[in-house]
């Protein structure tokens, strides 16, 4: 063991981490945002509305999210017609890219964990709210959706830790978060068990945050914790 | 009596020596995704001159050899724990790897050049790359040259494998891709290649590049350069070189 090349090697690697927290945190909001409007077409009595979103996530969690980032990142650069629109820009940075798709992919799981616990809201509270005459809205605004996230969040906290062992992935789009520099570090030093092990009480110490975070989380909103 | 003890103990002896010959297999590993160099085709063989000097060089040496692919950033560490006995996937020298691993003599030297779209007015002068965006593949000298020389000036994109380097050149995401010059050449001359060209002299020129072996297998490394020394004399090598480029790389 050569504790050396990591004490040299650590302020790349929390540079790299930095990045790693940075993907994880905006893609499980941006994935979260846009789990909404999907769960609930998809709880929706009419079929034309539930078939957008049950394709979209079955697509989503049906391929890898490799094979999604590849996509994105080289897949949709080789059309001239995207690289001459107005979202070029975008797609152009490997960053951005990475960020779409982990909160594209992201949402579909989210959306799943939504539609289950807004499926598991006990029946008679519903009926109660529509027997204190709330509309259907209301009802949702004000019991359902409530009651559904305080349900979610464990299982939502879990897919936010899926996702920051999913964005070691964006390493093979060029980006440098934990993995990628992990990998890059190697390279040169060939050091492997050094850095990865780093890397790995890194990848440790920011799920052990992310795992606090939600525990309060889970607290506040009343959710009782074990 | 006696006989029939000893017969089934002679089996035995030779049973086992023949099991010694037979275990005298290596197994090569390369990387699969550097054309020409080592590459695998549609159905899932590997080839190129990497692999046929490598199998080449088995027939001199008669033995069995087995090719396995591994991820190049992968690939000393996996020598090193014994996934397999050699690499043969156009690494180069370097005092950096000769840390990790031992190099027989160099099978080719490579050079180390940009390439770049034709319209564009690029230039490998130093003062030339500040502010582009230039990409090489991972744990390659290219790489570790843009690290070194333009890592503080320019944005330096490593990829895992030389093609997804040249997809995102051909993408427009990259002023410039460094790479060995025969990789090169042979992208250059593909369909996707076609817009761009060499740009300039090579950076460097004398990456001599040459099988690596565990450090403590010096009899194999000793047996690879009589092999290699062997075909260079009897115009196998020659043949390999001539099958890919037209002119010499040695």
């Amino acid at each position: 063991m050569n504790f050396e090349v990591i004490v040299e090697n650590l302020p790349k690697l929390l540079d790299g981490a930095l990045l790693t927290v940075e993907l994880v945190v905006f893609s499980s909001l941006a994935g979260l945002a846009l789990a909404f409007p999907l769960a609930l077409a998809r709880c929706s009595p009419r079929p034309w509305l539930r078939a957008g979103p049950w394709a979209y996530i079955f697509f989503f969690r049906g391929t890898p999210l490799l094979v999604q980032l590849f996509l994105v990142y080289y897949g949709l650069s080789q059309f001239e017609a995207v690289r001459a629109s107005i979202f070029w820009p975008i797609l152009r940075d490997a960053w951005w890219c990475a960020l779409i798709t982990m909160a594209l992919h992201t949402a579909a799981y989210i959306a799943e964990i939504l539609r289950g616990a807004i499926q598991a809201v006990p029946r008679g509270e519903i009926e109660a709210a529509h027997s204190l005459g709330m509309g259907v809205w209301q009802a949702q605004r004000r019991i359902v959706l409530p009651r559904a996230v305080r349900i979610a969040l464990p299982a939502y906290s879990n897919e936010v830790i899926l996702m920051l062992k999913g964005s070691a992935l964006a390493s093979t789009i060029t980006l440098l978060e934990l993995t990628g520099t992990a990998r890059t570090v190697i390279a040169r030093t060939y050091m492997p068990i050094e850095i990865f092990l780093a890397a790995g009480v890194l990848y440790l110490l920011i799920s052990f945050a992310l795992v606090q975070v939600f525990r309060l989380l889970e607290r506040r909103l009343g959710t009782y914790a074990c | 009596m006696r006989l029939t003890k000893i017969l089934p103990a002679l089996a035995l002896a030779l049973g086992l020596a023949s099991g010694a010959s037979a275990a005298d297999k290596l197994k090569i590993g390369t990387e699969g995704a550097y054309p020409p160099f080592n590459m695998i085709d549609e159905k899932g063989k590997v080839g190129g001159f990497d692999v046929d000097i490598a199998m080449a060089l088995c027939a001199e040496m008669k033995v069995t050899c087995d090719i396995v692919t591994q991820d190049w950033d992968g690939i000393i560490p996996a020598l090193v724990q014994k996934k397999f006995d050699a690499i043969v996937a156009s690494m180069s020298i370097t005092d950096e790897r000769k840390k990790a691993v031992a190099f027989t003599d160099h099978y080719y030297t490579n050079k180390l050049q940009f390439i770049a779209p034709k319209a564009s007015s690029f230039s490998p002068a130093l003062d030339a790359l500040k502010g582009k965006v230039l990409g090489a593949q991972r744990a390659t000298i290219s790489g570790t040259w843009l690290e070194d020389k333009v890592g503080k000036t320019a944005t330096v994109k490593l990829y895992d494998t030389q093609e997804n380097a040249y997809l995102d050149l051909a993408a427009g995401r990259l002023d410039g891709v460094l790479g060995d010059k025969f990789v090169n050449y042979e992208w250059l001359k593909s369909d996707a290649g076609k817009a761009f060209e060499f740009k300039g002299e090579p950076v460097f020129d004398d990456d001599k590049i040459g099988i690596a072996v565990r450090k403590k297998d010096d009899k194999l490394r000793q047996r690879l350069n009589d092999a290699l020394a062997a075909i260079r004399a009897n115009g196998t090598y020659e043949k390999i070189n001539a099958k890919y480029f037209p002119f010499s790389i040695y």
